[in-house]
C-alpha cells in the first residue's frame, strides 16, 4: 500500500482519545442515527401533530368549555403541552438507551470494535450519552416549537423546557442503561419496561391532569417519576404555574441526581463487562 | 539476548531449548532489535478456571507468530490480554515496551485488532465502517477519506464501498473488519482466527492478504485451530492446550521434533480399526488409533503400508501423506485439534 503516512503517532493517537473519546463514540453514535435520520424527523413533527390535534384541541374543546379553573387559570392545551414535550423526550430516551446497548454488548457486539481502539470502555459508555443527548435535544426543539405554533408555550421563558425535557429524558434514561448494560439476554425485558414502567409514568405524572387529582396512594408514582418534576418545570417555564421556588429546585435536583447516578453506574458497568 | 524460554511446560527438553535458541539468534539480527511483545507468566483466571496458565513468550517485530490450539485452550484470552482489554491474573506483559494495563490507549493505538467475531456496525455503509474507526484513532478525516478508499482496494472491496455491511459475504465481512484493524497503519496485527467459518476460495484470499502485510513488515500475532492456516503464516508456532503452552517452534520444526516425516493412514472400518491396531505394531515408529482411522507414523509411508500388505491386512483405504501440526498436536496431547 502506498499512501500517506498516518498523520499521528500512537502516542499522539492515544493522547487525543484520552482527551476526545468520549466525543468520538459520540460520533459514530450520530452518523448510524444518521441512518434513521429521516423517521426521527418525521416522528418529531407527527408526534406534536397527532398528540396537540388530538387531546390539546379536540380534548381541550371539551375541558374548556366546562371550566379551565382546575389547569390553572390556563386552557387545557397550555396545561397539557409541557407534559406532552417532557413525555415525547422520555420515550425516545427509552428506546436509545435500551436496544443499543443490548446491540453494544449482545446483539452484534458493537461495542466490542472501538474497545479494540484507544477507547476506553467508560467513554463509550459516554459517548452514547453524549449522543442520545443530542438525538433527543433535536426533536424536542422541533416539538417546542410547533408547542409555539399552537401557542400553548407562552413565556418568555418557556423555551428553557428543551433542556429541562432532556434532562428528564437522561434522568429516566441513564438508570434504565446502567440496567440494561447488565443484562445478558433478552427475555421480555424491554417489553416489560415500555408496558410496566413507561406508560403508568406517562398516565400518572401529572400529565394530563394535576396529581393532586389522584388519590394519594398513587401519587408516589409522580414523585418518583422524572416527567412529573419536568413537567411541573416545564409549566413554570411556560406560563409561570406558581410553585415554591424550593420545589423547583427540587425538580432539578432530583432529575439531575438520578441522572448522574446513571451515568456514573454505566461507566462503572461498561467497564467491568468489558474489561472481564 | 534473552532465550525464549518456555516456563511451566512438562514437555520441553532441553535439545530443543537449545536449537530453538539458535534459531531465534539467526533470526532475530542485532541485539537492538527489541520484542515488540513479551509475556511472562501470564494468567488469567476466572474464579475457579484458569483460562490461560503461566505463559510465557517473547516476539520480535516482523515475526509472523501463532497461537495453535484447541476451543478453550485460552487462546482468545491471550490475545485480549495483548490487546490491552482484558486484565490480567498474574504475570507480565510489555506490548512495545508498555504495560497495557497501565497503558491501556497507548498500547492499543500501536495495535490492529481482527476479533474472532465480525463487530463491524451493520447500519453504516462500508466504507465509513473505516472512517468512524479512524476516528476512534483521533485522525482526521482529511487522512481517513483517502485511507478508507485505499483500505477497500487492498481488501478487494471498492465495489462495495455503499453497500451497507448486512449485505456482504462472511468473506467480504472479514475481510472488511481486517481493513477496519489497518487504518491505523499497526506494526502489530492481531488476528483472532481470522478464517474460522470461510470457505476455502475466501480463506485464500485471506491468507494472500496477511501474506501480503507480512511481506511489508507487520508482526502478526494470529490465533487458530487450523494447522494449514498455521503452517502458511506462522514463522513461529506455541502449540496450547487448556491454558499451557506444550511446545514452541517454527512449523517445520516441531513436526520435525514431534512427528515423522510421513504419515500412513489406514482404515479398517469404525469396529474394526482398534482391533487391527495392535496387529500393525512395529510398523513405522509408533501408531496412533483414531475411531475412524490408525496412524502410522514413519519416514516411508510406501514401505510401511506393503508391510501392512504383507502381514496379511487389507485396509478398506489407505493414504499417505506428509506430517502436519495436527500431528504434532496429537502427539503432544492426545487429543485431535478439532474435537
Amino acid at each position: 500500500m502506498t499512501s500517506a503516512p498516518v498523520p499521528l503517532t500512537p502516542a499522539q493517537s492515544a493522547a487525543k482519545a484520552r482527551r476526545l473519546g468520549s466525543w468520538y463514540f459520540a460520533e459514530h453514535t450520530l452518523r448510524v442515527m444518521r441512518t434513521y435520520a429521516a423517521s426521527v424527523l418525521m416522528y418529531s413533527v407527527g408526534t406534536p401533530l397527532a398528540y396537540l390535534f388530538a387531546m390539546g384541541v379536540g380534548l381541550a374543546a371539551l375541558i374548556d368549555a366546562n371550566g379551565a379553573g382546575a389547569f390553572g387559570g390556563v386552557d387545557y392545551l397550555t396545561f397539557l403541552a409541557p407534559a406532552l414535550v417532557a413525555s415525547a423526550a422520555m420515550m425516545s430516551a427509552t428506546g436509545e438507551f435500551m436496544f443499543p446497548i443490548m446491540d453494544g454488548f449482545k446483539w452484534r457486539r458493537t461495542f466490542f470494535g472501538p474497545h479494540a481502539s484507544p477507547l476506553a470502555p467508560a467513554q463509550i459508555a459516554q459517548g452514547h450519552i453524549i449522543g442520545v443527548t443530542i438525538r433527543i435535544l433535536v426533536p424536542t426543539a422541533i416539538y417546542f416549537a410547533i408547542v409555539v405554533l399552537f401557542g400553548a408555550a407562552p413565556g418568555p421563558w418557556a423555551w428553557v423546557s428543551i433542556f429541562t425535557a432532556t434532562l428528564c429524558a437522561l434522568s429516566f434514561g441513564l438508570p434504565l442503561m446502567a440496567y440494561v448494560s447488565t443484562l445478558t439476554k433478552d427475555s421480555g425485558q424491554f417489553a416489560a419496561v415500555q408496558r410496566f414502567i413507561v406508560t403508568p409514568l406517562f398516565l400518572f405524572s401529572g400529565t394530563f391532569f394535576p396529581l393532586a387529582t389522584l388519590p394519594w396512594f398513587l401519587q408516589w408514582i409522580g414523585w418518583l417519576s422524572p416527567l412529573w418534576h419536568a413537567t411541573e418545570l416545564g409549566r413554570v417555564l411556560s406560563y409561570g404555574y406558581a410553585e415554591p421556588a424550593w420545589l423547583g429546585a427540587v425538580h432539578v435536583l432530583y432529575m439531575l441526581a438520578t441522572a448522574v447516578a446513571g451515568a456514573v453506574l454505566s461507566r462503572r458497568i461498561f467497564t467491568r463487562r468489558m474489561g472481564a | 539476548m534473552k532465550p525464549q524460554l518456555v516456563w511451566g511446560n512438562p514437555l520441553w527438553d532441553s535439545k530443543a531449548c537449545t536449537s530453538l535458541v539458535r534459531v531465534s539468534i539467526q533470526t532475530r539480527g542485532s541485539a537492538a532489535s527489541p520484542y515488540v511483545i513479551s509475556a511472562h507468566n501470564l494468567t488469567k483466571k476466572y474464579g475457579d478456571f484458569t483460562a490461560v496458565d503461566n505463559i510465557s513468550f517473547d516476539i520480535p517485530a516482523g515475526e509472523s507468530f501463532g497461537l495453535l490450539g484447541p476451543n478453550g485452550a485460552g487462546k482468545s484470552t491471550t490475545m485480549r490480554m495483548i490487546g490491552g482489554v482484558s486484565q490480567r491474573s498474574g504475570g507480565t506483559l510489555s506490548i512495545m515496551g508498555l504495560d497495557p494495563e497501565k497503558y491501556g490507549p497507548e498500547v492499543r493505538s500501536h495495535l490492529g485488532v481482527v476479533p474472532q467475531q465480525d463487530n463491524l456496525d451493520e447500519e453504516l455503509k462500508v466504507r465509513d465502517n473505516l472512517i468512524v474507526y479512524g476516528r476512534y484513532f483521533g485522525l482526521p478525516l482529511s487522512y481517513l477519506k483517502p485511507k478508507a478508499d485505499e483500505l477497500l482496494e487492498f481488501a478487494q472491496l471498492s465495489e462495495k464501498a455503499g453497500a451497507k455491511v448486512d449485505d456482504l459475504s462472511g468473506g467480504m465481512k472479514r475481510r472488511l473488519t481486517i481493513a477496519r484493524s489497518l487504518v491505523n497503519d499497526p506494526k502489530i496485527l492481531l488476528l483472532d482466527e481470522p478464517t474460522t467459518g470461510l470457505d476455502p476460495q475466501a480463506r485464500h484470499i485471506l491468507w494472500d492478504r496477511l501474506f501480503r502485510l507480512k511481506e511489508a513488515g507487520t508482526t502478526l500475532v494470529l490465533t487458530t485451530h487450523y494447522m494449514d492456516e498455521a503452517e502458511q503464516l506462522c514463522d513461529r508456532i506455541v502449540v496450547v492446550d487448556k491454558g499451557r503452552i506444550m511446545a514452541e517452534g517454527s512449523p517445520a520444526a516441531l513436526i520435525r521434533q514431534y512427528s515423522t516425516r510421513e504419515v500412513l493412514e489406514v482404515r479398517f472400518g469404525s469396529e474394526r480399526n482398534a482391533t487391527v491396531a495392535a496387529e500393525l505394531a512395529g510398523i513405522g515408529e509408533r501408531t496412533e488409533t483414531l475411531p475412524d482411522r490408525v496412524l502410522i507414523y514413519t519416514d516411508d509411508g510406501e514401505r510401511a503400508l506393503e508391510e501392512v500388505a504383507a502381514r496379511g491386512l487389507s485396509p478398506l483405504t489407505s493414504l499417505i501423506r506428509r506430517s502436519s501440526l495436527e500431528d504434532v498436536f496429537l502427539r503432544l496431547t492426545g487429543r485431535s485439534l478439532i474435537d
